[in-house]
């Protein structure tokens, strides 16, 4: 590895890589730097898309700001279709290649499609992923469509079913299996936002799956699920899950797979052998690295507070001599959500958890602080609007404390320690 | 040294000039124990992380009034006890934890709306403008005395709606008051008595011109707080008479004693770093930069007490249950692990997350309002007093080593300039 980077190229100019660019610059970086994107817009956020930029409220242009003094290119517009790890190289779209002396790869994700093609191509078959998307879903929300389907039970969907909502549209939630949000608040509380959203006039379904879309002249008119029923609609958007961005590095000789870009936890990327390629780094959705929080198995973290945290450390260790030393990225996931009026957040990873109790508030009160345990040990907690005290047990989580580990503090309940 | 003694050190008025060698020593156990089984917390990510711990509690601080035979029965053994009881029972929120803190609070916050402080701009200016040309033809002046002291006190009588003539009066018991604030004073049976007999005072006139405002309602926060929301009757809407008076004690209170030190601090050590004042005459615009240095470099505020509920185990020790917890809010703004070259004083700094007003749930609800007066007075002051010098550095200080102020600040200037 060269001992001073002169090149460094971001591919990726999204949150992580802007990050990523911002922090080379405060650490001292002055040589050239350049970014990538596939899309066309300057590095943007994505948080409002789902929330106020599809009410109406935030105009799509949610662009991030840049310091003045950034001076880095953009090629937006412009995807990457190529990695060659020994000439240093990455090739993009337009028939270019740049050269570097490091590289980050923070290609993302993007929204897994509707498994049958005929139907996703229909109009009014919507994903929510990007700005151009949420730019037209706006519209068609304002159009007063009779009912948008939801497909999928996770945050994008719930804060789409909430946004359809605020705006008076009616709404019919399909999810596949257990309860809305499983997967990252466990099924009582994922019930109980499920619970809420049915009060806010949600017409949710579990256990529903669609098993065709129904059109005219390439229009969609109506979903019928597999039980049978059918469901006018003007609109569906799926929202299961995300596919990462991946398909560049084939051949590359990365470990790299639909789970994500393998990395070390100092960001740096691995070869399929496990070979480290020392000059080569990782950050935001697409990276998948040792979690210290979590007992260091592998997680790619799809957060904002992530890409974020991960992007400063991987510039860092771009940065670093041999002497410096390397950061470790030691990030403790977390997230926040708004819908149906509540801000729900979360810190720590609820995988695996055995345990959980309500240590303040109350489902009733709609405003609660609930923790996750593990083998005996604190590994999430997650708030209701009611966030004042996750600090505190995000330390606790961060120490790997007892589970729970605080009992007998002002404003808790009396603690029942239940399944998730 | 060991750190078991060094917060009675920081107490000593002796120091008060400048505790932050003190802190500096205890910054080396971040939570130590005292000797009289207090715990400090000297450090930045400390103190942070306490502020937003479920197991610290804000209640039950101020020790129990101790029982003074009057020798009138029925004030012995009738009056005080239930003025005692009151008392406990309707502590400000300053002394409350959720969910009693978070209505309260809630309630004020309302009542206190960032439009209403903003319209205190203007009315600030005029004030300050007034008291500095009380200037005119003196050689030197006491900045404590003469501007810093009556000019918070009167934002916060137009604020809370007391009139104008009854100032002078809410003047002398904020004064008093302030030592029930400050910890190392609570337990002294003359301020306590005094304190008592001070309260009681205030609490009658503030009855009386509660009751004012609710027969005339007016555009003032204790009008708001008197008659509550138009919406809802219930109780969550409006507070009860008693929460109403420690509130408004509070505001008063708190809205006064730490303006004064935050503006009497700031002057004292814009003329130690000279070229800062200029900067303030050249350019106003950097005043709002300046404050917030101002409130990590010297904060008003220096510590705040606290009580563990349960076993805090907290960088390599463990904080027992019911032991009381002193937050060394300054100490943590002086914190090297946080700021860089932190005993220097720099406007310019990135990121300066101070906690010189608190921070979590009871995060300064006044901030806003302190910024204002701040930045008016010192805005007028850099721009209007001619070549001002300190006459006495170190000058003196009050008692207090929590709010932590000069009692006099002297200085001498060759006149002033228009407006």
């Amino acid at each position: 590895m060269s001992k001073v980077p002169e090149r460094i190229v971001v591919v990726g100019a999204s949150l992580a890589g802007l990050s990523a660019a911002h922090a080379l610059r405060a650490e001292g970086f002055a040589g050239s730097l350049t970014l990538v994107g596939d899309e066309r817009h300057a590095p943007y956020d994505r948080p409002p898309l789902s929330k106020q930029v599809l009410r109406g409220l935030f105009s799509p242009d949610t662009t991030l700001p840049r310091h003045p003094d950034l001076n880095a290119e953009f090629r937006l517009g412009t995807p990457a279709n190529r990695l060659d790890l020994d000439a240093r190289t990455v090739s993009l779209g337009d028939g270019t290649t740049l050269a570097y002396d490091r590289l980050l790869i923070a290609t993302g994700t993007r929204a897994r499609p509707w498994s049958k093609p005929k139907e996703a191509a229909l109009d009014g078959v919507f994903t929510l992923r990007n700005r151009d998307d949420a730019e037209k879903l706006s519209a068609r929300l304002r159009a007063e469509p009779r009912r948008v389907v939801l497909v999928g039970g996770g945050f994008i969907g719930f804060e789409v079913a909430s946004t359809c909502r605020d705006l008076d549209i009616p709404v019919t939630v399909l999810v596949r299996d257990g309860q809305p949000l499983e997967a990252a608040l466990g099924p009582r509380l994922g019930g109980l936002v499920g619970e809420i959203a049915r009060e806010r006039g949600v017409d949710l379904r579990l256990g529903a799956e669609i098993e065709s879309m129904e059109s005219e002249g390439g229009r969609l008119t109506g979903v019928a699920l597999r039980d049978g029923e059918r469901i006018e609609a003007d609109l569906v958007v799926v929202a299961i899950g995300a596919l990462r961005n991946v398909e560049w590095l084939e051949g590359s000789g990365l470990a790299a797979d639909e789970g994500g870009v393998l990395c070390d936890g100092y960001c740096r990327v691995l070869r399929a052998n496990g070979d480290i390629v020392p000059d080569v780094f990782a950050a935001g959705d697409i990276a998948r690295w040792p979690n210290p929080h979590g007992d260091e198995a592998l997680v790619a973290v799809e957060h904002w507070g992530n890409a974020r945290a991960q992007a400063k450390a991987a510039a860092r260790n771009m940065l670093a001599g041999p002497a410096a030393g390397l950061t470790r990225h030691d990030h403790l996931p977390d997230f926040w959500s708004q819908q149906f009026g509540l801000t729900i957040k979360l810190v720590g990873l609820t995988e695996g958890a055995d345990g959980f109790a309500i240590v303040h508030g109350s489902p009733e009160e709609r405003r609660l602080v609930a923790l996750y345990g593990r083998d005996g040990r604190t590994v999430a907690a997650a708030s209701i609007d009611s966030a004042r005290w996750l600090p505190a047990y995000a330390a606790a989580i961060r120490e790997r404390a007892p589970f729970p580990p605080i009992s007998d503090a002002i404003d808790q309940p009396r603690l029942r320690i239940k399944e998730p | 040294m060991s750190c078991t003694t060094l917060f009675e050190q920081v107490l000593d008025p002796d120091n008060r000039a400048n505790p932050y060698p003190l802190f500096a020593e205890l910054r080396r156990q971040p939570v130590c124990r005292q000797e009289d089984g207090t715990w400090v917390v000297s450090t930045h990510a400390e103190i942070a992380r306490l502020v937003s711990d479920p197991r610290i509690s804000s209640e039950d601080l101020p020790d129990p009034q101790k029982f003074r035979w009057t020798g009138h029965p029925i004030t012995d053994l009738f009056i005080r006890p239930i003025r005692a009881e009151i008392r406990r029972r309707h502590q400000p929120f300053i002394f409350r934890d959720p969910p009693d803190h978070d209505r309260l609070r809630g309630l004020v916050m309302r009542a206190f709306s960032p439009e209403r402080v903003r319209r205190m701009r203007e009315e600030t200016t005029d004030l300050t403008n007034e008291l500095i040309e009380k200037f005119a033809g003196k050689a030197r002046i006491d900045l404590v005395d003469d501007f810093s002291y009556p000019l918070p006190v009167t934002v916060i009588c137009k604020l809370l709606g007391v009139p104008p003539e009854d100032e002078p009066q809410f003047q002398g018991w904020a004064t008093q008051l302030a030592t029930a604030l400050e910890p190392n004073q609570r337990a002294d049976e003359e301020t306590q008595a005094k304190n008592e007999q001070c309260f009681t005072e205030i609490s009658d006139f503030l009855r009386d011109l509660i009751k004012k405002k609710r027969d005339e309602p007016q555009d003032d926060i204790l009008t708001d707080l008197a008659n509550g929301s138009e919406s809802g009757d219930d109780d969550t809407e409006r507070m009860n008479d008693f929460d109403l008076i420690a509130t408004a004690v509070l505001l008063l209170v708190a809205g006064h004693e730490t303006t004064v030190n935050l503006i009497t601090n700031s002057v004292l050590t814009l003329l130690r770093f000279p070229e800062h004042w200029q900067r303030l005459r050249d350019d106003p615009a950097v005043a709002p930069r300046l404050i917030e240095e101002m409130l990590r470099y010297e904060p008003p505020v220096q510590y705040r007490t606290r009580l563990a509920v349960a076993d805090i185990p907290i960088a390599g020790v463990t904080i027992p249950k019911d032991a009381p917890v002193v937050l060394l809010l300054a100490s943590g703004n002086r914190d090297p692990d946080r700021f860089a070259d932190p005993d220097r004083f720099d406007p310019d700094r990135p990121d300066n997350r101070h906690l010189g007003f608190g921070g979590g749930l009871h995060y300064c609800v006044g901030a806003p309002l302190a910024r204002i007066e701040a930045e008016v007075a010192l805005v007028a002051l850099a721009k209007r007093l001619k070549n001002p010098r300190l006459v006495e550095d170190p000058p003196p200080y009050r008692p207090g080593a929590s709010l932590r102020g000069p009692r006099h600040l002297c200085l001498a200037f060759d006149g002033i300039a228009e407006a």
